[in-house]
């Protein structure tokens, strides 16, 4: 009895085993595979869409909307209420007569293997700078050159983001919001610690052993290789894509003397956690911390006047997550049009009001609230901008980012 | 007297026996063939998956690259980094396990020598409660008791025996000992229940203190249940990853937490295909050692 069940289960297997191998096959085919056959298929799926997009016409719709996007990144339902804004996604519908699906992802890895595996026809993503260096890489191939000519609110663009590193032709993505990573913190524990903040910060707030004894346990920093390693880099005098492994190793060894003042790395409640008293510093996103405050704020309490958020004077890094169009696409003129309606002024104002994070978008200004505008938190002086670099991709590089972390979190 | 209860067919005639031995085993397979074929599909072929992938090199987004054949994965299990994190997780494995028999095992006794049925019932469903919510809920909830403002916090202040314990070692092991607790308790109450209180007479009967009977005859009866319990509470505590990063802060590196991170950020889905496989095989070693060894009690 015993053999035939093993018997049987073999065969079964077997049977699954060779299905699965011919799936395998044809993932591969879709998304790139190594012999010539499969290339071939690749390159002409890709033009056949690649065509489709160069003859999108300004406004047009080719169907409802795939969109792929972070979490809480555009006005839409009760949320946009909340906050006073219109609601974006509403408005694109009622003027294009088209409906937007909306999916979210945490992280632009998630998002990544979801393109890749190619499981689902999304139209358009929104990548962070890095994630689109990789996707837009020719041996990924993973985004489609939006064409110019159906986005005319393109010239709205601050030139700023330009000849950028993670897109230097510029023709694969298009920007949505960016921001700075910092220290949000509460000025009365910096006070009480006799440190001058008037005239800028330092990372030393959490590097160096002294600046930082008084705040031991009340710490917390991002839970993100780049982000964390890319401060005590910056804090070291460094360039936070460095390929070189001494200043990576000494970048580590200064995280790692920090460890024991950090109470947590966290990269989802920061905020929160300085809200809320369990820390006092936390390194963050300037959009997480702005966001917090201004819904702690009431009629008869200013939280700004509890709470800051600065780019440490060593200088930081600076993201921005962009619109692209995947090779996932069924619908490519209608990321288009969603793209130029995004670049629209009015419709851009209400964005940053809502996100808190730079627009982009110089002719939004006049639609953003002023007291945004004018926050160098959000919108940072020429002098910080100059001193922020942008995370690149550092290829093979990254494992020993990862590895990294892991050690210098002991 | 109930040996032989047990096994009445002893005695009747061997070609009836064998005949309802064989209808009883198809019966037996049929029955369980929907499980086989579930489990294959979602468990076998899924192993044989990330066995395959733990070979492969990987590609510039940190997907498996099949053709490309590889050993650099299975060499870099040998670097410190992993043995550091492997070591850690094992230690904190251990001591949830050796926590949770502590705390449950006079739990389960209690329980299960409760007299009234209605009672050991009541009982069982307090323990089951808590799964009636998320796991992940459950851990938040526990961060608002152990933080500034907290519960936990504030009677820890006002009797001067702890202060504040989230993003503690201390947080991480009360959140682990609370979400496995349960599955502790359970098998441990199974195999008590069924023990023979009979025989823990005799042992008193013929003078055995109330110690030596446990130590002597309760406690071998029912360590096919402390096995069981051990196994799953073990297993989960290796893997441990949210209440590490949600309870600890992240501010240690996991053995969870690290294969993870190969496959996020890290983009390195083979090596963390090989750090599953090693601890999956590690684990099933350990399994089948057990059941060699009489485990067959269970």
């Amino acid at each position: 009895m015993k053999r035939l069940l093993i018997l049987l289960a073999v065969v079964a297997m077997l049977a699954a085993a060779c299905s699965s191998s011919s799936d395998e096959t044809t993932t591969t085919a879709a998304s790139g595979g190594s012999t010539d056959e499969t290339t071939t298929t690749v390159v002409e799926a890709d033009s056949e869409l690649q065509a489709q997009v160069n003859a999108c016409q300004p406004d047009e719709t080719d169907g409802d909307l795939n969109l792929y996007n972070w979490t809480e990144y555009i006005p839409y339902g009760s949320e946009a209420e909340d906050y006073g804004v219109t609601d974006l996604v509403a408005k694109f519908e009622e003027q294009y007569g088209v409906k937007i699906i909306q999916t979210f992802y945490e992280d632009n890895e998630t998002m990544l293997a979801q393109i890749e595996a190619g499981g689902a026809p999304y139209d358009l993503i929104v990548p962070s700078d890095y994630m689109v260096s990789t996707m837009a890489d020719p041996e990924v191939g993973l985004l489609v050159k939006f064409n110019a000519d159906a986005i005319p609110n393109l010239v709205n663009l601050d030139p700023l983001f330009d000849n950028a590193p993670y897109d230097p032709t510029g023709e694969f993505s298009v920007p949505y919001q960016a921001g700075t990573s910092g220290f949000g913190f509460a000025y009365a524990a910096l006070d009480e610690a006799g440190i001058d903040y008037e005239n800028g910060i330092s990372w030393g707030l959490v590097f160096d052993p002294e600046m930082s004894a008084p705040f031991t346990g009340l710490i917390s920093m991002l839970n993100d290789e780049r982000e964390t390693l890319g401060a005590a880099l910056k804090y070291l005098g460094y360039s936070v894509n460095t390929t070189d492994q001494a200043e990576l190793d000494e970048a580590t060894a200064i995280l790692k003397a920090a460890n024991d003042r950090i109470a947590a790395y966290d990269s989802a409640a920061f905020d929160d956690l300085l809200m809320a008293g369990e820390t006092v510093i936390g390194h963050g996103w300037n959009g997480g911390f702005l966001g917090s405050y201004d819904q702690a704020s009431t009629d008869d309490y200013d939280a700004y006047e509890d709470f800051g958020y600065a780019v440490p004077q060593e200088g930081g890094i600076v993201w921005v997550d962009l619109m692209a169009v995947p090779i996932t696409a069924e619908h490519p003129c209608t990321a288009h049009t969603f793209i130029n309606f995004i670049l629209d002024a009015e419709n851009g104002g209400d964005l940053t009001n809502y996100t808190y994070y730079m627009s982009p978008n110089l002719a939004a200004y006049e639609y953003i609230d002023p007291e945004i505008l004018g926050d160098e938190m959000v919108f940072p002086s020429d002098e910080t901008m100059a001193k922020l670099e942008f995370i690149a991709d550092v290829g093979d590089f990254s494992l020993n980012y990862s590895d990294a972390f892991a050690v210098a979190k002991g | 007297m109930t040996m032989l209860d047990d096994h009445p067919s002893e005695e009747a005639s061997p070609e009836l026996e064998k005949k309802a031995e064989r209808a009883e085993s198809w019966r037996g397979f049929f029955t369980a063939l929907p499980t086989y074929v579930f489990l294959i599909i979602f468990f076998v072929l899924p192993l044989i998956i990330i066995t395959v992938i733990s070979f492969t090199e990987r590609s510039r987004t940190g997907k498996p690259v099949l053709g490309e054949w590889t050993l650099e994965w299975w060499i870099k299990l040998g670097d410190p980094l992993v043995r550091t994190v492997g070591f850690r997780s094992v230690w904190l494995a251990f001591l949830n396990t050796a926590f949770s028999l502590l705390l449950g095992y006079p739990f389960a006794y209690w329980i299960a020598t409760r007299k009234s049925a209605i009672m050991r019932n009541f009982l069982l469903v307090l323990v089951l409660i808590p799964f009636w919510s998320n796991f992940l809920v459950r851990t938040y909830a526990w961060r608002t008791l152990l933080d500034s403002n907290g519960l936990i916090t504030s009677i820890g202040e006002w009797t001067g025996l702890w202060g504040k314990m989230l993003f503690t070692e201390p947080a991480v092991f009360l959140g682990l000992l609370y979400g496995y607790l349960p599955f502790m308790v359970l098998p441990l109450y199974a195999a008590i229940e069924h023990l023979d209180w009979n025989l823990v007479e005799a042992a008193r009967d013929l003078y055995a203190g109330a110690w030596k009977a446990f130590r002597k005859v309760t406690l071998p009866l029912s360590m096919p249940g402390i096995i069981a319990g051990s196994i799953l509470v073990f297993i989960p505590s290796l893997g441990a990853y949210v209440t590490p990063d949600l309870l600890g802060g992240a501010k240690t590196t996991l053995l969870g937490n690290y294969i993870v991170t190969q496959f996020k950020s890290g983009r390195n889905w083979p090596f963390g295909a090989t750090l599953s496989v090693t601890i999956l095989a590690l684990m099933m070693i350990a399994t089948i050692i057990y059941f060699r060894k009489g485990g067959k009690t269970l």
